[in-house]
């Protein structure tokens, strides 16, 4: 079957297979992850040793290291916590998912991550949220979102072009305008990393919202990535898809996961098992499990998790 | 497999007919009205009939405007001046009001789109302090509600000021004139701000939270999110605002009497912007001063002259519908 965008017959007709996805479930489990054997000298961009390694997608080994962590971090919309004493860890490499029932506060801890959740008038933040060793409340709030981007349930791409939704983020950064000429090569880069480029690269110019809805979502991760962010906070982002869109985007989050560290929000369990290493469960607020996908799902320590994750896997 | 197996899913049963009801039930293929109340009956017909007046109504301003008007216009008369005379084959066209017509609109909305997107803008994402809010809320009400006869006076009584004579002109003692195209202009921007800034509110609002989100969430501050994400989204609503305050503007008859002297003949004042300075007519005036009703006795000219103002205005609000329907982005 050759994969392309639903038309609009085939929305209604379901998709005879689902594209296959590069890793499963069960190679998750089985994926060895070597801490500290790596024998390669430190990456002199980091200055530091890597923590630890695991194997990529064809084996190669892939840097494995914290980008953010939080530390005891809560947050409240008026008198309700909806986060309460949260301590986790995002690392480049690695795809972090946050699965809990509806209203245990996976949206709430994500956008504070970015602090996006300032917007929101009534919620309260205690606790402290580090991005490479340094406090995100010392950063330019601008410049902490370039460098953690965020997908939202919703594609939502701007009524503009194809091109200038990809370039929107690298504009009006410095005092000069940068020309289309050198955004180009970056909007380029970001469409081919986000699978989109084959599709959109004729037509730039077209309109962003005639896409299709999961090229729209695949556009707006162009968008995030074209600012080159360290950390990719989704907001499950493939729900608003049919299955054909929702498994080209997991595929490209599990490619992505070498270069950004992706913190994805699912209620999807099967999801959360195709496309996670390591899987945090949330339970009214509390962070209750947090541990490499394999062991979540398959040797759970807590209870909760336990009647949690088994409902998703029979 | 059996044809009797039902793939509707099990819904809540429909209601059955109670065997005791006395009343005639409605048999199918009989009116879905049957079972209705005289006054309902009644209540329904009369709907029927206002709607079916109102089409009536509709359909014969455009007919009798259409038939007077291709009886009496000429094409002279939308290239030449109106002149004074009593005899109506020398009395001229009415070039002067069409010009001022298209000049005061042009004027009253250049002031009115970016006042009232202003407004707009200011209302959907800031809105704070909230009393503030409100209260410029009220402030577009009343000016929404006020008739336009009361701002015609009240311009004039503000344009009349000494220091409001760059708008008009002085005369030699001292007093200011106050009715000029600019003085007009900027009252009929009153009568369009309401229409612009509910349309451009609408569409703003109309605006997902979550694109918004997207903008920031891109390191963007509101300034950029404003001027690059949500104005161009608005865009066909400002559009359709500032298409129905030019409908407005075109039809006003009481602010060109008052505020731009409905003179014959547009007359500019010296200087630089002379013409902008300087008295004019419209076409509303212009019907006014040569209709039986008015002074005039010109009753071609002005069903000429109403046919072309009811044709501007008609355009106007076919350009709104064409509007809204196009441009305007569609999240799910
Ligand atoms: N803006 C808000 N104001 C007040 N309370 C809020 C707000 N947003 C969320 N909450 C509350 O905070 C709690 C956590 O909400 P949150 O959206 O983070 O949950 P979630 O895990 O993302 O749920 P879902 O899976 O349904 O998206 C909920 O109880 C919710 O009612
Ligand atoms: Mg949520």
């Amino acid at each position: 079957m050759e994969l392309k965008e639903e038309t609009p017959q085939d929305v209604n007709t379901p998709p005879a297979e689902v594209p296959p996805l590069r890793r499963i479930v069960v190679e998750s489990e089985t994926v060895p992850i070597r801490v500290g054997d790596y024998a390669g000298p430190p990456d002199p961009e980091y200055g530091r040793e890597p923590w630890q390694l695991q194997a990529g997608l064809d084996g190669e080994p892939v840097w494995v290291e914290e980008r953010m962590r939080t530390e005891d971090l809560s947050i409240a919309y008026g008198e309700k916590l909806a986060v309460k004493g949260v301590d986790l860890e995002v690392n480049s490499g690695e795809v972090l998912a946050l699965i809990g029932p509806s209203g245990c506060g996976k949206t709430t801890l994500l956008r504070s991550l970015n602090r996006l959740v300032e917007l929101t008038p009534a919620a309260k933040r205690t606790g402290r949220i580090i991005l490479d060793d340094q406090d995100v409340d010392g950063f330019d709030v601008t410049q902490l979102r370039s460098r953690v981007g965020m997908l939202f349930q919703q594609p939502n791409p701007f009524p503009m072009s194809i091109f200038d939704n990809v370039a929107y983020g690298l504009r009006e950064r410095g005092s000069k305008k940068p020309r289309r000429k050198q955004l180009e090569p970056i909007v380029v880069d970001a469409l081919e990393r986000a699978g989109l480029w084959d599709e959109v690269s004729s037509n730039l110019n077209h309109p962003a919202l005639a896409l299709s809805g999961g090229q729209q979502q695949r556009l707006c991760i162009a968008r995030s990535l074209a600012v080159s962010p360290e950390v990719l906070l989704l907001d499950e982002p493939c729900s608003a898809l049919d299955p054909i869109s929702t498994g080209i985007i997991e595929e490209t989050i599990v490619e992505l996961r070498t270069e950004v560290a992706i913190v994805i929000v699912t209620h999807n369990l099967q999801q959360a098992a195709r496309v996670a290493d390591r899987v945090a469960f949330m339970y009214l607020g509390d962070m209750v499990e947090y541990g490499p996908a394999g062991q979540v799902f398959g040797d759970p320590r807590e209870e909760r998790t336990r009647e949690y994750v088994g409902g998703g896997f029979g | 497999m059996s044809i009797e197996v039902r793939t509707a899913a099990p819904g809540p049963r429909p209601p059955q007919p109670d065997p005791t009801d006395p009343r005639p039930r409605p048999q199918p293929g009989q009116a879905r009205h049957s079972g209705w109340s005289i006054s309902d009956r009644v209540g329904l017909a009369a709907a029927w009939a206002c709607g079916i007046a109102l089409c009536v109504a509709a359909a014969s301003i455009v007919g009798f405007m259409a038939w007077k008007g291709v009886q009496y216009l000429q094409l002279e008369m939308l290239t030449s001046s109106p002149e004074a005379s009593m005899d109506q084959s020398k009395s001229g066209g009415f070039l002067d009001p069409l010009v001022g017509t298209l000049l005061l609109t042009v004027i009253g909305i250049a002031i009115a789109i970016p006042v009232g997107v202003g407004i707009a803008v200011w209302l959907t994402e800031y809105g704070r302090p909230a009393g503030l809010a409100r209260l410029v809320e009220s402030g577009v009400e009343v000016v929404a509600g006020t008739p336009s006869i009361v701002l015609a006076i009240f311009g004039l009584l503000v344009f009349q000021q000494t220091f409001m004579g760059i708008f008009s002109f002085t005369a030699e003692g001292g007093s200011v004139f106050g009715r000029s195209f600019l003085t007009a202009g900027s009252m009929m921007a009153l009568i369009a701000l309401p229409l612009v800034i509910g349309s451009t509110r609408e569409a703003l609002n109309s605006i997902p939270r979550h694109v918004r989100e997207a903008s920031y969430a891109l390191g963007k501050d509101k300034a950029s999110t404003i001027r690059r994400v949500l104005l161009p989204s608005a865009r066909s609503g400002i559009a359709t605002g500032a298409t129905l305050g030019m409908g407005r503007i075109c039809g006003d008859t009481a602010i060109v009497v008052v505020l731009l002297g409905a003179s014959m003949q547009t007359t500019p004042e010296s200087g630089p912007l002379g013409l902008l300075r300087g008295t004019g007519s419209t076409l509303t005036s212009y019907v006014y001063n040569n209709s039986p009703s008015g002074e005039g006795n010109a009753p071609e000219k002005a069903y000429a002259a109403a046919f072309v103002l009811l044709m501007i205005v008609l355009l106007l609000n076919f350009a709104v519908g064409l509007i809204g329907k196009r441009n305007k982005p569609q999240w799910n």
